[in-house]
């Protein structure tokens, strides 16, 4: 399964889940939600954290936390 | 006098929530403490017409009304419970136009609260400048709510704002659409029977938060966890259907409400400024060169440009002083103003220069959104040493003062993050160390230049005493993060907000009330300590003054007038209450160099460290051997001579040595006391204390030994 982790930058994907209960209610309230569109936007130096595009507006996350967001690229 | 109707500002963060409360309030605002929490609130009175006045109230941004760190809470602990003493009679939520969606979610949650809500769409011009016109006539239709269009930065559209809110309070008015996602009417049922007939999103407001809530009693909290299992109700999966359902409203209230100027033409996404922006900000090499130059100019304002005004309060309390002593019939009332009182409160009068710009400088990084891009690039780095990307604010702020630096950590949402940097914050160099550097650097360390002339040699001692705090907060908080255990895992998922410009205003409202709040809550303090320490000073146990007088008079029978009031000075100091307690712990600080006129400003300063110069001075003054008035403590010290090897008392060994205990002791009962107050525990500013004594004490101990 592709996450959101597995973006490359300027690659986008298509939120279809979450694999942490705990995480996704405070990602669903920033605006991630089922079918929205996710871009990289951004990679901080040694990788982590990034920066997708999300719902109009720019989101920061851990690698880690970007893994429990599984997409799809249709 | 009828009760002034009072207004909850709630917003996200970075919506402009408190952009508007400036423009409506101005000056007229006031910080105070809300009830049993340390935060501080922030209120002010807004004119909605001629002898028609509300109380506005700032509360801290959210994104949700369910919180995930501890600033979060007080927003439910207000709305959630109507007997609050800050419950609002309505609310005003500010919405960012240009990210409606997701500002409407809080919303939604606001009003279904029961509470009257006017909706007051922000920063309607950067959504326009995106492609995206709002219609907000048909958004108030569809939210059945007022919606007021403001331009909160430049003050247009308050008169909307206040039809809006007057409407508002006249009728009332809470439209309430029943749950946002339907649970078992008993849930509901059993809660309205052991709690009275409310609300029922309230209800399970209730239900799902009650541990987060200050209002219930643990066998309330009891009642409602056994209801929570006699239906099976999971909040976690409550709260997600709920936020997804909302949002599948919403979307149809945007698509109907909001017209997208990009998509009907099919343009090209615009590149904005943030984007060219965060290219550079956040580029692996030039963002940390970028974030090390704005540090530079920060240093270099606080350590040379503040100087200038430091300087003239400095010559100004002097002069003072001068001038009463002139005036003034020599007593001990004038001795206690003078040395006492105005000495203490010229030793608080002189850090606002540096605080001010320390907190120019924060809230300027905060204002136009650079902040989160430190905290986006820095937190790896923390990471490893058991912090977090949040933590770069308070270790920052610490380095003007460490209170308003631990009061900043609520932001963190993990615990363990957020408890190692309120326990390492302290060891950031504040403001408070630097005039005892400056007296200390100045005594023991030559002032030339060094490094191909590049530096000059004291600065760059000063310098290394930051880093060494610096790198020291970070060695604890790596053995902190192996000793702590954490209940949860800590998350980074945080907006990176627009680039904006700096409101003025607000930076100048930000420092002055950080001024403000540092030379009440510090000052009280000082000037106490310093009006104690005189006394302590002045007066000894029995007749022992007396007989200090007599003896100096028969042992030295052929002085006379500046030279012997000196040395009759030097033998009552020794004898008075604070030389005994020096003589007291002498013993113990003796291995550090130190003798007990050190021991003296130790002690003083072990309930604020910046009462160290006060003392010394103090201490110098009345006790010193140099007939002019006028000398510096810098040369009072100087002076002094070491009685054992008759060489002068300060000298490298000990310059260091005091330096090193200074840099990482726990002398502030103020930062103890706002430790404890954030950890609710006596267990962690005991610990604070501890480690950071015994770390000062240490590293004093081999300085010393080592130099001399």
């Amino acid at each position: 399964m592709r996450t959101v982790a597995d973006l490359g930058i300027g690659e986008h994907g298509f939120i279809s889940g979450f694999t942490d209960e705990k995480l996704s209610l405070k990602l669903l309230e920033m605006g991630c939600l089922p079918g929205t569109e996710v871009i990289l936007t951004h990679h901080a130096p040694f990788g982590d954290p990034i920066a997708i595009k999300v719902s109009g507006y720019t989101l920061s996350m851990r690698k880690e936390e970007a893994a429990t967001i599984l997409i799809n690229s249709i | 006098m009828a009760k002034i109707p009072k207004i909850a500002l709630i917003g996200n963060p970075n919506a402009g929530k408190s952009s508007l409360f400036n423009t409506l309030t101005g000056l007229r605002q006031k910080t105070g403490n809300f009830p049993g929490v340390t935060m501080d609130k922030l209120t002010g009175l807004w004119e909605l017409g001629p002898k028609n006045e509300i109380e506005v109230l700032d509360l801290p941004g959210i994104y949700s009304i369910y919180p995930k760190s501890i600033d979060e809470e007080l927003v439910i602990n207000i709305l959630g419970n109507p007997a609050h003493p800050d419950y609002p009679d309505m609310a005003i939520v500010v919405a960012d136009a240009s990210n409606l969606k997701r500002n409407l979610l809080l919303f939604s949650q606001v009003r279904d609260l029961g509470i009257p809500t006017v909706l007051a769409l922000n920063m309607i011009d950067v959504a326009e400048n995106e492609g995206y016109v709002i219609n907000s006539i048909k958004l108030a239709r569809e939210l059945s709510v007022e919606v007021a269009e403001v331009n909160a930065k430049k003050g247009i559209g308050i008169n909307g704002l206040k039809l809006a809110v007057q409407k508002s309070l006249e009728n009332r008015f809470s439209s309430n659409d029943g749950l946002p996602l339907p649970v078992s009417e008993e849930v509901i049922t059993d809660i309205q029977g052991a709690f009275g007939d409310v609300d029922p999103y309230r209800c399970l407001l209730w239900l799902m938060e009650h541990d987060r809530m200050k209002m219930f009693t643990k066998a309330q909290c009891a009642d409602l966890d056994q209801i929570m299992v006699k239906h099976d109700f999971e909040p976690k999966k409550y709260k997600s259907a709920e936020t997804v359902k909302r949002y599948e409203f919403l979307t149809e209230v945007v698509d109907r409400c909001v017209i997208n100027l990009n998509r009907q033409w099919d343009a090209p996404p615009v590149k904005t400024w943030t984007d060219r922006l965060d290219k550079l900000f956040l580029h692996p090499v030039g963002g940390y060169l970028f974030f090390l130059a704005i540090l530079f100019v920060m240093f270099q304002a606080v350590f040379t440009w503040a100087t200038y005004p430091m300087d003239a309060i400095d010559a100004g309390v002097a002069l003072l002083n001068d001038w009463l002593k002139g005036i003034l019939p020599e007593s001990t009332f004038r001795g206690l103003l003078t040395d006492g009182l105005i000495a203490g409160i010229g030793g608080v009068l002189i850090f606002i220069p540096q605080i001010a710009f320390l907190f120019f400088f924060i809230s300027m990084l905060e204002e136009t959104g650079y902040m989160s891009r430190v905290m986006f690039i820095m937190d790896k780095l923390m990471r490893r040493f058991g912090l977090n990307g949040k933590s770069v604010v308070p270790l920052l702020s610490s380095v003007a003062c460490a209170v308003p630096a631990i009061m900043s950590t609520r932001s963190i949402g993990s615990r363990k993050d957020r408890l190692i940097t309120i326990l390492v914050t302290p060891l950031m160099s504040c403001s408070a160390r630097l005039p005892i550097y400056t007296v200390l650097i100045a005594l023991v360390v030559p002032e030339k230049n060094t490094l191909f002339g590049l530096f000059n040699l004291q600065g760059l001692v000063l310098f290394i005493l930051y880093l060494l705090g610096f790198f020291m907060a970070l060695l604890s908080a790596y053995m902190m993060k192996l000793i702590l255990k954490a209940k949860e895992k800590s998350y980074f998922i945080m907006e990176l907000p627009t680039y904006k410009g700096p409101r003025f205003k607000h930076v100048s409202y930000t420092i002055l009330n950080n001024v403000k709040a540092f030379v009440f809550e510090a000052g009280k303090v000082i000037v106490a300590i310093s009006i104690i320490l005189w006394v302590l000073a002045s007066y000894g146990p029995g007749d022992s003054m007396e007989d200090a007088t007599n003896r100096i008079k028969i042992q030295n029978p052929n002085l006379t007038g500046v030279e012997l009031s000196n040395k009759i000075a030097g033998e009552k100091l020794e004898n008075s209450y604070a030389g005994h307690f020096g003589k007291f712990i002498e013993p113990a600080i003796r291995p550090l160099g130190y003798d007990w006129k050190i021991g003296i400003a130790l002690i003083t300063s072990f309930a604020a460290r910046e009462v160290f110069v006060g003392t010394m001075s103090t201490i110098y003054s009345l006790g010193g051997e140099i007939d002019n008035e006028n000398a510096t403590i810098k040369n009072r010290m100087r002076a002094e001579i070491n009685p054992q090897t008759g060489k002068p008392m300060y000298d490298m060994a000990l310059g260091f040595s005091l330096l090193i205990f200074y840099a990482f002791a726990m002398q502030c009962m103020s930062t103890l006391a706002t430790t404890y107050r954030e950890t609710k525990s006596w267990k962690y500013p005991l610990i604070q204390f501890g480690y950071m004594t015994a770390l000062a004490y240490l590293s004093a101990f081999l300085v010393y030994q080592a130099l001399s």
